[in-house]
This record gives C-alpha cells, sequence and structure tokens, in this order.
C-alpha cells in the first residue's frame, strides 16, 4: 500500500494532517497501538519540521505485512550540518515555530528515538530527504 | 499486623491517584468545551507543558495535558500521542477549528481561568501523578 501527503511549507493550520491519516490506517491494519504510537510521532516531527522550515514537500508512506516505510522529501533551504540538526537543542526555527509550541530543537532527536531506523539525507538550497522505518512486530 | 498496616496504606494512595474527570472540572473552576459525555472517565497521570515537542516525547497513553498553547498544534500533538484530556489554562480562547478537530478525535477539552501553575498544584494536591 501506497500513501502520499503533500505538505505545504508555512501553513501550520495542515501541520499533521498526514499523521491523522496514516494513524488511521494504521489502526485498521490492528497494528500494536504502541508502534503506532511510535510511528505518528516520528512523522508529525517530520511534518512539523517541512512547514517550519521548506517551501513544500511530499510524505509518501509505504505499508507492508512488516513494516512501514516513511519518505518525507522536501523542496527548502536543506540541512548544512546534518550531525548539528540531530543534536538536542540545536535549533534554526523562527520565532512562529516557536510560538506553534515547536521549535526547541527536539524535532530529529525524536523522530529518530521513534523509528527503527532513520537516515537523513540533505543538499543546501535544493531540499532535504528524511526517510523512516518502523516494524510492526519486535 | 504491621505488614497489613502497609499494605492498607499502598492501597489509599492508589486510590487517592485515580481521579475521574468531572471532579477535576469542579476542583478547577473549569468549563467543558468539548467531551461532556466522556467525563466519567478517570485519569490517573498528568502533564505539564507549552512546549509540544516535549509533550511528544512523552511515552505515556492516556494522561491528561495541562497546557497555556491554544491552537490546532496541541490538539494534533495530543492526537499523535493518545492524550485524549486536555486543559486550557488562563481562559484561552479556543476556536471552532480547534473545538471540531479535538471531538473528531473523541478528546475532553476544559478551560479555565486559573493558570498553568495552579491547576498543576490542584491537581498534585488531588493525588495526580507526575509523568516524571
Amino acid at each position: 500500500m501506497e500513501l502520499k501527503y503533500k505538505i505545504q511549507g508555512g501553513n501550520f493550520n495542515r501541520a499533521g494532517y498526514a499523521s491523522s491519516e496514516v494513524k488511521k490506517v494504521l489502526k485498521q491494519l490492528n497494528v500494536d497501538p504502541k508502534i503506532i504510537k511510535r510511528i505518528v510521532v516520528a512523522l508529525y516531527e517530520g511534518e512539523v519540521n517541512i512547514v517550519a522550515h521548506a517551501f513544500n514537500g511530499l510524505a509518501t508512506v509505504t505499508i507492508d505485512a512488516e513494516k512501514i516505510k516513511i519518505v518525507l522529501k522536501d523542496s527548502g533551504p536543506g540541512i548544512p550540518d546534518v550531525e548539528k540538526a540531530m543534536e538536542l537543542g540545536f535549533t534554526t526555527a523562527s520565532p512562529a515555530v516557536r510560538e506553534m509550541g515547536f521549535g526547541a530543537g527536539m524535532g530529529l532527536p525524536n523522530m529518530k528515538k521513534n523509528s527503527d531506523f532513520m537516515e537523513i539525507l540533505s543538499t543546501v538550497n535544493v531540499g532535504t530527504e528524511v526517510v523512516l522505518m518502523n516494524y510492526f512486530s519486535k | 499486623m504491621k505488614s497489613l498496616y502497609f499494605c492498607l496504606e499502598n492501597y489509599t494512595d492508589i486510590i487517592v491517584g485515580i481521579m475521574e474527570m468531572k471532579t477535576i472540572v469542579s476542583e478547577i473552576n473549569g468549563t467543558v468545551r468539548v467531551g461532556l459525555d466522556l467525563l466519567q472517565n478517570n485519569v490517573d497521570f498528568a502533564f505539564a507543558s507549552d512546549l509540544m515537542s516535549d509533550v511528544l516525547t512523552v511515552e505515556k497513553e492516556d494522561i491528561l495535558l495541562i497546557t497555556g498553547l491554544a491552537n490546532l498544534q496541541t490538539i494534533r500533538t495530543a492526537e499523535m500521542a493518545d492524550i485524549r484530556y486536555i486543559i486550557f489554562a488562563r481562559g484561552k480562547n479556543i476556536d471552532g477549528q480547534i473545538v471540531q478537530l479535538a471531538s473528531e478525535n473523541n478528546m475532553v477539552i476544559i478551560t479555565t481561568p486559573y493558570s498553568v501553575f495552579r491547576v498543576s498544584g490542584i491537581l498534585y494536591q488531588l493525588g495526580i501523578q507526575p509523568v516524571f
């Protein structure tokens, strides 16, 4: 099963829509609620990152019997130093993002914590691609 | 006899830690905006934060969230974190979009004129337990 969701940079009203839809699908598939929570928290943080930093993005979600793979690809400024961005507390978020309750430098570390596999590929002034993978049973 | 005493004491602690939502509403001078039909539900743990990234790190489910941040992302965060009970402190304005999204997710939304600090103090005194 493949699902695709467009994510619009700067539109906080829509942030979380893809995560909400994916949560509904995983519930219908009777995935363990604790695993659903990990997946949708990671995806939601990813959505917020695109809304906060990029111009636009696409979430491609592939689900099979054993796992879910999420590819979050955006057009945007990119991340100059991925290792630095992964540090807890490091942020480049705007005051507007902070007013929304984010931008404390916790998003990427929390995405890593909540996924079984995470990879970030980024090119400055082009965009960022984040791949997340979670297995339904351990 | 001594061991029985300890046993009863622990049992009392457990009872004190569980609270019906309707009692909480009354103790914090709250107004229920969404979820009137869910007020007989019990909660035993609460977390207070305006930082949604912080809320998203809480692994415990079905907790009560006390916050001063009233926007759609508060509801989205609660949805992803499996939180169904939210108290908005300091009389925050709850708009129609918030009400609708909370309602779709079977949440209880309460507003109160009290501050986050005061609400937290009252609930802690009533025996609601902290997550951390």
